[in-house]
């Protein structure tokens, strides 16, 4: 008899949760990877920031998927972050050279550098992203074509790159060249209401971080884990890709990837999300 | 010259209009919201509560549950938490201020607010091409989901 009344009480319990998706808010847990590396997921906001603390989206992720980036061998997107190291070593171009013939084992060479990006580039004048500083180095120091946008190993060689970066926090220089008036056009970007929906990043994932839109848990939309492993399409999904899903979303036209307005995004992004540790490849729903 | 261009232009915009929204219908942009209220029906023809609740689910069209959670649709598996749970909606606003609401709850609240103005052509930027100048649902969607929530007493 006992027994049973447990089991009914376990059912009704779920049944009120199918009904209606319950707040919570970001799960209250620390996510160390193998055990080893203690990521920071939650900190304070830099200041001038709207919130008060910068929050990781590993938080508003159910407990199987939290799981799933909290082991290497476990992490699906790990796989990718193996055919960037492939990449990596590929010899491609009219000079005969891989990225490895100048820049050695990518684990020192590359270790901190993902979590710095957008960095200010001089000599294009403007903020350039780790897909753009791989197409610099493949034209100008390879001979090789630009990848184009998410194609040619794109999102695996940038997971890889950033990958070495694993629990560094995020810290970009906005002292930098113009790096302020990007931000600042960036910040403009995030605010504007888009589409026939008329919502604006803030308006999910600022106003509404913690509450359930449908189905989905809002984040505060930082990139701290970018490329992110997502589980619905069993594939790496880059920031401008995600951008552009998002701005879609309010049934507006899209910007282009690596268009001023989306690297302006990223820029301003990148900052919301400062003191949180590289979480690449982060694993999302 | 002029008149006839200005003939033609006018011609050209009048059939627009009658492909958007069916004739009989008040079109979006002459809807008048007076203290918060929209008195008369958008299309003369009563809105039925069925279609209503099922506009009110469905992910294309109304998609309330999104951002609200209703007990009445208890067999739908996910509610929204963004905006309040309507329960007992019409306990607290009249059928002519829900129908101002759900057409442009703007007019409400404020221009702050998250919730989309359903037949309202106040829009954001950058609308989808082939979405200008065409409200999120059709004036009798909009009568329907009113004659829907006027059921949600508590
Ligand atoms: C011929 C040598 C050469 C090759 C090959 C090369 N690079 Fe570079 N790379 C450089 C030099 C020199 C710099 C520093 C100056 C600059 O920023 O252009 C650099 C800078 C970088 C940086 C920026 C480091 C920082 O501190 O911000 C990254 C990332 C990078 N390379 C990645 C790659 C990748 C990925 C490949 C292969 C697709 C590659 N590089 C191939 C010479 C090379
Ligand atoms: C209608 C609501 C909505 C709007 C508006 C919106 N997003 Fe999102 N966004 C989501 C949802 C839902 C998800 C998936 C759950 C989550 O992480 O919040 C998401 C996820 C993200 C993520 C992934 C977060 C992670 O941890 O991997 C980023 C980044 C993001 N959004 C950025 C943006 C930006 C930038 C804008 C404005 C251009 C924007 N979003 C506008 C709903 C929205
Ligand atoms: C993107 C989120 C969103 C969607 C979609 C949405 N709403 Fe709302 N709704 C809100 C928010 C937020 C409020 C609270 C108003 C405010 O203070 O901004 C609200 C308020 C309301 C209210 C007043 C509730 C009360 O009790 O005071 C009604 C009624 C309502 N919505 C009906 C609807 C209907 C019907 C639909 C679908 C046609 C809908 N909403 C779709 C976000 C949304």
């Amino acid at each position: 008899m006992k027994k049973f009344g447990k089991v009914g009480a376990v059912l009704v319990t779920l049944g009120a949760l199918s009904a209606v998706a319950l707040a919570g808010g970001p799960v209250d847990q620390q996510l160390v990877i193998d055990g080893e590396i203690e990521m920071i997921t939650r900190t304070e906001a830099p200041d001038g920031h709207p919130l008060d603390e910068v929050i990781s989206g590993w938080h508003y992720r159910t407990g199987e998927t939290r799981a799933l980036e909290a082991d290497t061998f476990e992490n699906p997107g790990m796989l990718f972050v193996e055919q960037g190291e492939a990449a990596w070593n590929k010899i491609e171009g009219t000079e005969g050279k891989s990225c490895a013939s100048c820049h050695g084992d990518a684990s020192e060479s590359m270790a901190g550098i993902g979590a710095q990006y957008p960095k200010w580039d001089a000599d294009s004048g403007k903020p350039i992203n780790v897909e753009l500083q791989i197409n610099k180095c493949r034209t100008e120091n390879m001979g090789a074509e630009p990848l184009p946008f998410d194609k040619g190993g794109q999102k695996e060689l940038t997971a890889y790159i950033k990958h070495q970066s694993l629990g560094t926090p995020v810290s970009i220089d906005l002292d930098a060249g113009d790096m302020q008036s990007w931000w600042k056009k960036g910040e403009e970007v995030y605010y504007t209401r888009t589409g026939q929906l008329n919502l604006s990043c803030a308006s999910c994932h600022e106003q509404n971080n913690g509450n359930y839109i449908r189905a989905d848990h809002l984040s505060q939309g930082n990139i701290n884990g970018f490329p992110t492993y997502r589980l619905k399409q069993g594939a790496l999904v880059s920031v401008h890709n995600r951008f552009r899903g998002c701005i879609r979303d309010t049934r507006a036209e899209f910007p282009a990837a690596f268009s001023d307005e989306l690297m302006a995004l990223e820029v301003y992004v990148t900052w919301r999300g400062s003191g949180l540790s590289v979480e690449t490849p982060g694993v999302r729903q | 010259m002029i008149g006839r261009r200005i003939l033609t232009a006018s011609l050209a915009c009048a059939a627009t209009f009658s492909v958007a929204f069916a004739s009989g219908t008040v079109a979006p942009d002459k809807v008048e919201i007076v203290d918060g209220a929209l008195e008369l029906s958008l299309t003369g023809t009563p809105g039925d509560p069925v279609e209503g609740r099922k506009t009110f689910a469905n992910r294309k069209l109304g998609n309330c549950l999104a951002c609200h959670a209703i007990s009445d649709q208890k067999e739908q598996l996910f509610h929204g938490e963004v905006g309040p749970e309507l329960d007992g909606v019409a306990d607290r606003w009249s059928e002519a201020e829900l129908r101002a609401i759900v057409v442009n709850s703007k007019e409400l609240f404020s221009e702050e607010t998250v919730m989309p103005g359903f037949y309202s052509l106040d829009v954001g930027v950058n609308v989808r091409k082939d979405l200008i100048g065409k409200t999120i649902l059709t004036a009798q969607q909009v009568e329907d989901i009113v004659a829907y929530l006027t059921t949600i007493k508590e």
